[in-house]
């Protein structure tokens, strides 16, 4: 086994396992970071999804080996205090059911939200393709990510302000 | 917001006036402690004889918070927050102060087991009493403490308030005070008029900690000590361990041990009785358990393993073969359920004769958190962590396993990623229990979704033909109904389809009642794939075939669909669901969801070509539902749902929100099944795998959903499995209005639909 050296929610991990472990089973049984979840392990449900430098990827099909020195975010990492407008529209809109499948449901949409400050329905489905939620809650999560577009836009825009003067 | 077996759900929800239903216990320094009944299934009635065994419990501390026990599973269908909601009203308690705790299963509990829509029904009535008593219990030491008339005492939010004297007392000082008084019998509950919890759509309580990853399901257990595992099981259902070779796998990094499971026989889920030499089929099929230090060096050392198996039972059926006895079976008479007037002869002489034959697939459950469960049995004890809908099921079967008593287990119930019934089932938590005894440690045990879509219990496949007489006037003179599937009740208990069809023919009863000449017959499909109760269990097939075919008689009568169905029950009722004992069909509530759905829908609207409407409607779980699809269909025959209308009369609404996520929930379940969802026998294996080979329905597949309830204070009904049904019918209707093609087999065969 060899040590490999990752960044989780910005703080920097060596861990010792093989290098071709997937790097959800690093977060769930080595980090103890649980709110990644398995759902399929062949990136066909999204369930997994985390950011790696940013780009919403499946951890289940991540060997770890692939990701030494690289930054990771997870669901955990998102926001310090649950207040990404995301899980702030999540809750306005009570998206979740049983909720297993929704921290890779709002990782996703955090990436897409980030490039694209107004997805429209289609985009969000084109972002949203590789993900399954059994409960069905896919109506509300539209809504969720459309309200919290709303909600950042005028952030960026005062940036983009900020940035003009 | 899910199955359980229809025939149990019936003896409970009206047995809630036992006299010593609620009691206070006390304890030093504590404060008042409410002890409750919520029933579930059959055993309510048994119990009614025995000591007082409350299952649920209310506590309002000195510091004011309210704590309710939830002996319920929640698994995304809103429990813990219903129940809540429901305790906090009659109780008149501050919102921001009331609590959920999770129960564990301990004995004392008695039923905890979570299905067939039940957790509202079964605990409407029970918590406001439990609320109502409590909160009269604290307006009596309020006003004894003032020495006012008890009349002149109001609460709001959590306070006594005598408004004459503008005295104000919190129930947390009152809480130690009323714990040592008398329990009031008969406190009057609340008008509805008066209501300020109830009806109101309030936030989930697990939501918060969902959308910051730290809601724990029973995958995400970690104990101290603890070795994860996987488990190589027979593939051939009915199959056992021959032998098998640990080297490989014990030279994989992190494996530790390498353990055989024994074949256990399970007993029944609901602990009903099951007579000697039933031929039932429960059994916990054993297998060869990998151990390691994680799960990766589990699922790598199981990819090492060797394992020679018995082939079981099943090892030459195929779906082709069953697919055929079905149609074979169905041709000849079978067991006669229900028969009114001569539907043969009426048949016969009538001019008109309409005929037709419907098939449904196995189908799995894949709840998105695969099954799962950790195990410590140590000492003679075992302790659990689960998520599942059946702990006092799970408890049997771990008693009877390892021998130990009810006392010497503890279920801690986690969260559900999804329960859709696969967790009524109790062998995945003996099989956690035997590893970890054979492992000395803490197991974890984990299940790929290989293993979950192989090792499932099917929602039964299903082949139905259906037969219609009209007279000269184009009135139904006769309808004959012929199932041919394997029971599900004969799986866990054995035995052939019982006379009242069981959990076999939920949502065949219509349009029984309606017409002169009847018949309902089944045939029973011998096989060794497990089956179970998967949400809306048998109204999800019968339902199918009963709604697409009330549309191929209104097309043969000349008919509008929705004028037909408003005229079947135009005169009389229809009768009640033929797989239980379910209350009189009220037609009112019936004809209201079908007008509103219509209404709301556009019915009768002109549609541009491609696209089309159709309708399906249901009574089943006390719940009255009807849905109007909008489907296009493309030239090249692919299908997608564009919007669903769907009308709601459950009774009293707890939360309106909760049942309109039901309904959406619930409607993209039944669709993900009309669409995609097909298991496949081949040499006695499933053979899918994964979602490529078993899809869902995804975003771009959900159609808009628009939920339009019925304002009722009638007794709750379920919401969780009605909307699953009448997806099917109602898609297959629309598919039907829109290319004249009527598709008969699930999940449906678009290919046929292609032009040119």
């Amino acid at each position: 086994m060899d040590a490999t050296s990752i960044t989780v929610n910005g703080k920097a991990h060596s861990v010792e396992v093989t290098p071709d472990t997937p790097l959800l089973w690093v977060l769930r049984d080595t980090l103890g970071l649980t709110g990644t979840k398995f759902g399929c392990g062949m990136a066909l449900c999204g369930a997994c999804t985390v950011h790696i430098d940013g780009e919403p990827m499946r951890s289940c099909t991540t060997r770890i080996s692939a990701v030494a020195g690289r930054s990771i975010t997870t669901i955990e990492g998102l926001s310090p205090d649950g207040g990404n407008p995301l899980q702030l529209a999540w809750l306005a809109e009570q998206v979740p059911q049983c909720g297993y499948c929704q921290a890779g449901m709002i990782m996703t949409s955090a990436a897409l939200i980030a490039k694209n400050s107004a997805p429209s329905d289609s985009d969000i489905d084109d972002a949203l393709a590789g993900h399954i939620c059994r409960c069905g809650t896919y109506q509300r999560i539209r809504e969720a990510i459309h309200q919290a577009a709303m909600k950042s836009k005028p952030q960026s825009k005062k940036a983009a302000n900020g940035g003009a003067q | 917001m899910s199955a359980a077996p229809r025939n149990l759900q019936l003896h409970n929800f009206n047995q809630l006036a036992r006299r010593d239903f609620l009691k206070t216990s006390v304890t030093a320094g504590a404060g008042l402690v409410i002890g409750l009944y919520l029933p579930l299934l059959a055993r309510e009635a048994e119990a009614a004889g025995k000591a007082f065994a409350p299952n649920a419990f209310v506590e309002i501390t000195p510091t004011g918070d309210v704590h309710l026990w939830c002996a319920r599973s929640e698994m995304g269908q809103g429990v813990r927050t219903s129940m809540l909601m429901i305790l906090a009203e009659e109780l008149d308690a501050d919102w921001t102060r009331v609590k959920v705790v999770q129960a564990d299963f301990e004995a004392k509990y008695g039923d905890m087991t979570t299905g067939g829509s039940q957790s509202v029904r079964g605990s409407w009535t029970p918590l406001r009493k439990a609320g109502a008593t409590a909160r009269d219990m604290l307006v009596t030491a309020a006003q004894q403490s003032w020495s006012v008339p008890k009349s002149e005492c109001t609460t709001r939010a959590g306070t006594v308030i005598h408004a004459k004297t503008k005295r104000e007392l919190a129930y947390g000082e009152l809480a130690a005070k009323a714990a040592m008084l008398p329990v009031p019998q008969d406190v009057p509950l609340k008008d509805p008029k008066d209501y300020r919890i109830l009806e109101t759509k309030k936030a989930r309580v697990d939501g918060p900690f969902i959308v910051i990853g730290e809601a724990h399901y029973g995958i995400d257990t970690k104990v101290p000590g603890m070795l994860y595992a996987v488990v190589a099981r027979p593939p051939v259902f009915g199959g056992r361990v021959k032998t098998f070779d640990p080297a490989h796998a014990q030279a994989v990094a992190g494996v530790r041990k390498v353990v055989e499971v024994p074949a256990v026989e399970m007993p029944p889920l609901f602990g009903e009785e099951r007579k000697e030499n039933s031929g039932h089929q429960h059994y916990l099929w054993g297998g060869v358990a990998v151990v390691a230090d994680s799960t990766w060096q589990a699922v790598s050392g199981r990819k090492a393993l060797m394992v020679e198996w018995e082939p079981g039972a099943g090892a030459d059926e195929s779906t082709e073969k069953q697919r055929a006895s079905c149609a074979e079976m169905v041709k000849s008479a079978g067991k006669e359920l229900r028969k009114i007037g001569d539907p043969a002869a009426a048949l016969t002489s009538s001019p008109k004769k309409i005929e037709a034959e419907y098939e449904l697939p196995f189908v799995a459950h894949t709840p998105m958190e695969p099954p799962n469960c950790t195990a410590r049995v140590h000492d003679g004890k075992c302790e659990i962590w689960a998520p599942t809908q059946n702990a006092p099921g799970m408890a049997a079967a771990l008693a009877s396993a390892l021998n130990i008593s009810l006392p010497a287990i503890t279920i801690h119930v986690t969260l559900l990623g999804g329960g859709f019934g696969r967790r009524l089932n109790i062998e995945y938590g003996v099989e956690a229990a035997l590893i970890s005894r054979a492992a000395g440690a803490p197991v974890k045990v984990f299940w790929t979704r290989d293993d979950d879509l192989r090792h499932d219990y099917y929602r039964p496949m299903s082949h139905h033909r259906l037969r219609a007489g009209l007279d000269p006037q184009n009135q139904i003179t006769a309808w004959l109904h012929h199932v041919a599937a394997p029971t599900t009740d004969g799986f866990y208990l054995g035995g052939d389809i019982p006379d009242t069809g069981g959990t076999e023919l939920g949502g065949a009863g219509f349009p029984n009642g309606t017409v002169p000449n009847y018949l309902l017959e089944a045939s029973f499909l011998h096989t060794a794939v497990p089956r179970g109760y998967w949400r809306s269990v048998d109204v999800s097939w019968n339902h199918f075939a009963v709604q697409s075919f009330i549309d191929e008689v209104a097309a043969a009568a000349g008919k509008d669909p929705l004028e037909l169905r408003r005229q079947l029950i135009a005169t009389k009722p229809p009768a009640a669901e033929a797989g239980g004992d379910e209350k009189p069909v009220n037609v009112e509530r019936l004809r209201r969801v079908l007008d509103l759905a219509a209404e709301k829908a556009g019915w009768g609207k002109a549609l541009p070509t491609g696209r089309g409407r159709g309708i399906a409607n249901l009574y089943s779980w006390g719940t009255y539902i009807a849905q109007v699809a909008e489907v296009t269909v493309a030239k090249d025959g692919s299908v997608h749902v564009d919007r669903v209308v769907c009308a709601i009369d459950c009774g009293q609404v707890i939360n309106p929100d909760m049942v309109a996520a039901q309904m959406e929930g619930g409607i993209a379940f039944g669709l993900t099944a009309a669409l995609f969802s097909e298991v496949t026998i081949e040499n006695g294996q499933t053979q899918q795998s994964n979602f490529n080979n078993y899809p869902m329905v995804r975003i771009s597949d959900m159609p808009r959903v628009e939920v339009h309830i019925v304002p009722s204070h009638e007794e709750p009904g379920g919401a969780g499995e009605p909307p699953v049904p009448s997806i099917a019918p109602a898609v297959a209707n629309a598919i039907f209005a829109a290319t004249g093609k009527r598709l008969r087999r699930l999940p449906f065969q678009t290919q046929e639909l292609a032009q040119g």
